[in-house]
């Protein structure tokens, strides 16, 4: 196969990861997040699988046998536990903006400067072996297709002839791209995130492809696979730990680091929390994320074992995936197959190289920056795009070491030992951090000292021999131990011997690591913010009310935000409100807590309905403060106008304040004028209405007294009864503006009882017998034997039927009068109708009638005797006993009053 | 002490019969011809074709107030000579104003004295 | 119940961890095939996938 198909396929392929990556990219900042799914989520955590896993695994087999799956078995058994610890880990790192696993351990010990060099820098020279092996991978992978059978491929006499410097500058270009775009301070990159999604399924599906080839085309499945290799010795080896020289403790080592491995390492931190868009989504990947790996580890065995017996030594074992299918005329398949490891290897790098670039600038480049004060105080532009660059340097710079790695050291090993040399310096950090996770008493002295202890172990057991091996320090304490003392051997201390490198280091680092930490911490004090953060980081639930967390994170003292509340919308509002959130998130509130982002937002929004969510937002603002971010060191410096703009906002605060006051006073006062004026009116209309009767009494009374004697005895008589008449005017009126006042107060009606409408009414007719038939009015009552309960007061019924009768007396037909009185039931309500057959009342007036001083007046006659209360009273009274009174009238064919009233023992009534 | 000679015209206008029977003894009394009317309307119709010499006027009536009445009634020419009396319940200087305002000569405030209007009737008749 | 699910996955890790890991694992660590495949293959296989299944099935539950 020729060298330029496969460049040119590669090539290819990784414009199509720069296009996914952009188009992701393109959404993300239009707010529509594709990576925000489960599925997405759990493949991006499968970046765990590397080269390693699609090349490397199966090279192990051949000499492990199963041993290669503990690496995957240790992730698979964490996961049920994901459910508690990532969880937790995710909202701590949310809460505090974490954006690395160095930064969390940092953080979680008082936001130490010193840890987050120290976990750095373990990270970086335990990683950047891992990126070079990558890198060896997809080199390897190249020479295999291009050369294969046709002798080694010959080494390259400069580095631009060397696929492997191509290969680093091509991912150095894709991270610089997508992994620093813009500054992000959650640091989260979608557009990279889908990339690795994407290439997890590359893997899978040209891996499984490879297998399903190997199986099922060159053997017949499965039991023919499995069979045929019981019949070689080689082959048989492979199948049992015993036969493959595995001991069961280096077995259980494994899973324990592969289990620390999937939570520890910088890429699966990062890939795992920093980029994590919802925990929601972490059910989901607890069962997909391990059914990936089951599923990418299925035709491992198979594919070494067929390696194995169709190749002779020649071959090398990690290139059994691609060597198998061009053996047996599969061309495509293999550079199918190489496309996968390549999406293995560049997916790993990618992500890997933006986690230590993460780490490296925040916790070494800027720190020393700072201290060299070579970002200006006053370029808060400046600073976040040389923050930026020196994002990009750091890439750059991790990059060239992994290749300068595989250059020199990397050669003599192969994929797994190198893989598992990382995954031990990874494991070092799971004391501080499990620790700081669970343990409160766990103090920053005692991290540091684990940490150095468990990375000095780790240094001596593994890199520094290997090191040795390759030539490029003195080989002699391998063999003879430190300074010669035979307990001191890196591969044997303390004279165990007998375990495989990887497991002695790992068991000893892990051992001295974890002890030191706990021995160091209980012998030293923690400083006040090491107590504060240690109490977050354990009891984070206690601060996160939510499980969703917003991108611009604000948090503010619950107590500052009930005040915020109080002021503006009363304490019974707010207390209101604030159950009702209790309620529905099963959270206890309590002052001194420090409210999330969703309560703040909650308690903005409420707010916004009082004030208008701009007003809100400054409000909120001067209570709430924004998480610091990650890079909060550097920008507390370059960011000098903070005060200020804090100074601002509690200005705008007082004055939206004093706003809202004046507002309120303003429509406090209008209403008082209004009921003021209401007041005057009805005072002058009273003084007018009583005036009227005291000027006739008052005239005619002065004219019967001057004129007693020329005054006939008809006249004489008239004027007396006027004057009797205007007295009792007077005497109604007063009676009836102290009614208006008793129903002003709109106390409630006293001594409700229950009575019977019937005998009301037939009381209140009784009362007006007498005019009745003076006038020659014929009144009826139908039905009269009808039970009608209701709820009322005795007096203030009869008062309104009497009103109402005498309103139809007062209008009836002056020659043929007639008043109909009905009664009835029906549902829960009765009804009590009165009517007359007098002139009607017009349309327009039917409005106004039971207003005050309404009075209907006749042409010819002028004013009739009343005084314009008696229907609004009735109307009053009756709306006092849950009823409702209305009017129905054709102009010249009398009027019809009609009283609803609700049935006894039943619920108030609405108006009709 | 009645005043005779007096051939003069004096129109009541009160939507309050009683005090337009009150206001009608006591110009008949002293021998002015008096004519009734209960609303601003049938006044205005009761001076088409009869020119009082005074006209007492109600504010507070239904319909048409007196205020204005007593417009109206300034733009007929023929009532030129016409003098309008206010004799009304409302009491405020505002009120009074508005009175002047809209043309009438007195202003008088219910409940009134029954010797002080007849002698501003008189005095009116004597002196314009 | 959450606290309910988070029992339960504790203690389904620690089962695991068990099934997974010497000594119990040596007791299947034969030369023979089971279904056409290796003991052990066949073995650690088997029990991941019903790790797998349970998980899938406590995560599934609804929540009260």
């Amino acid at each position: 196969m020729s060298l330029s198909l496969v460049i040119g396929c590669s090539l290819a392929y990784i414009s199509l990861l720069f296009l996914i990556a952009w188009w992701v990219d393109k959404r993300a900042e239009r707010g529509v997040s594709v990576v925000n799914n489960p599925y997405v989520y759990a493949l991006s955590l499968a970046v765990y699988c590397t080269a390693w896993t699609f090349f490397g695994s199966v090279g192990r087999a051949t000499t492990g046998g199963l041993s290669f799956l503990g690496v995957y078995l240790g992730p698979t058994l964490l996961a049920p536990l994901w459910y508690m610890m990532l969880r937790k880990i995710i909202l701590i790192s949310k809460n505090q903006r974490i954006t690395s696993i160095a930064d969390f351990i940092s953080s979680r010990y008082g936001k130490s400067t010193t840890l987050g060099v120290i976990v750095t820098l373990i990270a970086v020279l335990g990683i950047v072996p891992y990126i070079s092996i990558q890198l060896k991978a997809v080199t390897f992978g190249i020479n295999t297709l291009t050369h294969f059978k046709s002798g080694a491929a010959p080494a390259p006499t400069s580095f631009w002839l060397d696929s492997g410097f191509w290969v680093t500058v091509a991912m150095a270009s894709f991270t610089g791209v997508f992994g620093t775009r813009k500054l992000d301070p959650n640091e989260r990159h979608e557009g990279l995130v889908a990339a690795v999604a994407f290439e997890s399924i590359v893997k899978l599906i040209t891996f499984s492809a490879v297998g399903l080839f190997v199986t099922f085309g060159i053997y017949n499945g499965f039991g023919d696979l499995f069979t045929q290799a019981t019949l070689r010795e080689d082959t048989a080896k492979m199948l049992t730990f015993e036969s493959s020289g595995i001991t069961p403790f280096s077995w259980n080592v494994l899973v324990m680091l592969s289990l620390f491995a999937i939570i520890l390492l910088p890429r699966q931190f990062h890939i795992s929390v920093v980029e994590n868009t919802s925990p929601r989504h972490i059910p989901k990947a607890m069962w997909v994320f391990p059914l990936y790996l089951l599923l990418i580890n299925i035709f491992v065995l198979p594919i070494a074992l067929a390696g194995k017996m169709i190749f002779d030594a020649g071959i090398h074992p990690d290139t059994y995936v691609l060597s198998l299918p061009l053996e047996k005329g599969a061309a495509w398949l293999a550079l199918a197959a190489f496309i996968g490891g390549f999406s293995a290897a560049t997916s790993m790098i990618v992500v890997e190289a933006t986690a230590l670039s993460i780490m490296f600038s925040n916790h070494i480049l800027v720190p020393l920056l700072i201290r060299m004060r070579s970002i200006g105080r006053n370029h808060l532009v400046n600073g976040a795009a040389r923050l930026l660059d020196i994002r990009r340097i750091s890439i750059l710079l991790m990059l060239f070491l992994a290749y300068l790695y595989q250059k020199s050291v990397g050669s003599t090993y192969d994929l797994v030992s190198v893989g598992l040399i990382s995954f031990t310096a990874a494991a070092q950090l799971a004391p501080v951090v499990i620790g700081g996770l669970y343990w409160k008493r766990a103090t920053h002295q005692g991290a540091v000292a684990g940490l150095i202890v468990g990375f000095i172990v780790w240094a001596f057991c593994l890199p520094l021999p290997s090191m040795a091996q390759a030539g490029i320090i003195s080989n002699s304490f391998v063999n003879e131990g430190l300074f010669h003392i035979s307990f001191l051997k890196p591969y044997a201390l303390f004279g165990v011997t007998g375990i495989d490198p990887i497991t002695h280091a790992a068991f000893w680092s892990l051992l001295f690591n974890a002890w030191t930490y706990a021995i160091v911490s209980v012998n030293t004090q923690p400083t006040m913010l090491s107590l504060t953060q240690a109490d977050l980081f354990v009891n984070i639930h206690k601060y996160i009310s939510g499980h969703e967390y917003d991108i611009l994170k604000r948090e503010a003292k619950i107590g500052d935000l009930k005040a915020v509340l109080n002021r503006y919308l009363g304490e019974t509002r707010t207390l209101a409100l604030l159950s009702d959130y209790q309620v529905y998130n099963k959270v206890v509130l309590d002052d001194h807590q420090t409210a999330q982002a969703d309560l703040v937002s909650f308690v903005e929004t409420s707010l916004a309905g009082a004030i208008g969510a701009a007003s809100a937002r400054v409000v909120i603002d001067s209570v709430a403060k924004e998480d610091p971010i990650s890079l909060d060191e550097v920008m507390r410096i370059l960011d000098q106008t903070r005060e200020a703009v804090q100074h601002s906002r509690i200005m705008e605060e007082k004055n939206e304040e004093l706003k809202t006051l004046t507002l309120q006073l303003t429509e406090a006062n209008v209403q008082l004028k209004q009921l003021d004026r209401l007041k005057a009116d009805f005072i002058t209309t009273v003084t007018h209405e009583l005036r009227t009767p005291v000027t006739s009494i008052k005239a005619l009374s002065k004219i019967i007294l001057d004129d007693y004697a020329r005054l006939d005895e008809e006249r004489r008589t008239a004027y007396l009864q006027i004057i009797v008449n205007e007295s009792d005017r007077i005497s109604r009126l007063i009676n009836q503006v102290l009614d208006i006042e008793k129903l002003r107060s709109e106390e409630p009606v006293q001594q409700m009882e229950q009575l019977e409408l019937t005998e009301i009414v037939l009381h209140a007719v009784d009362g007006v017998q007498q005019l009745l038939t003076e006038r020659n009015i014929k009144c009826t009552i139908t039905p009269t034997n009808l039970s009608l309960p209701v709820n009322g007061n005795r007096d203030k019924l009869i008062q309104v039927v009497v009103n109402l009768l005498s309103n139809a007396l007062k209008f009836c037909n002056q020659q043929e009068g007639r008043i109909d009185i009905h009664l009835k039931q029906k549902d829960r309500f009765v009804f009590l109708g009165i009517r007359d057959n007098g002139p009607g009342i017009p349309a327009q007036a039917r409005q106004l009638i039971f207003e005050q001083f309404t009075q209907l007046h006749s042409k010819e006659q002028g004013k009739p005797h009343g005084t314009g209360l008696g229907l609004y009273i009735t109307k009053k009274i009756v709306e006092q006993h849950h009823g409702s009174i209305r009017v129905e009238s054709e102009p010249g064919h009398g009027a019809l009053f009609e009283i609803i009233l609700p049935l006894s023992n039943d619920e108030p009534l609405d108006r009709v | 002490m009645q005043i005779s000679g007096h051939s003069a015209k004096i129109l009541v206008v009160d939507d309050e019969p009683n005090i337009v029977i009150a206001l009608e003894y006591l110009l008949q009394r002293e021998g002015y011809e008096v004519q009734k009317a209960y609303n601003g309307q049938q006044a205005l119709d009761c001076m088409e074709n009869w020119t009082p010499d005074i006209v007492v006027l109600d504010v507070m009536m239904p319909g048409m107030n007196g205020f204005e009445v007593a417009r109206r009634l300034r733009e007929i020419p023929a009532l030129e000579l016409t003098k309008i009396i206010f004799l009304t319940a409302k009491g405020t200087q505002r009120d009074k104003e508005s009175g002047y305002a809209s043309g009438a000569e007195y202003y008088m405030i219910k409940p009134f004295d029954n010797d002080v209007f007849i002698s501003t009737v008189n005095e009116i008749m004597a002196y314009g | 119940m959450a606290d309910d699910r988070s029992s339960q996955l504790i203690i389904l890790f620690l089962v695991f961890v068990v099934l997974l890991n010497a000594p119990i694992l040596q007791i299947f660590d034969r030369k023979e095939l089971w279904f056409g495949m290796p003991a052990l293959y066949f073995y650690l296989f088997f029990i991941w996938l019903v790790l797998i299944v349970v998980v899938g099935l406590i995560v599934r539950k609804k929540r009260k």
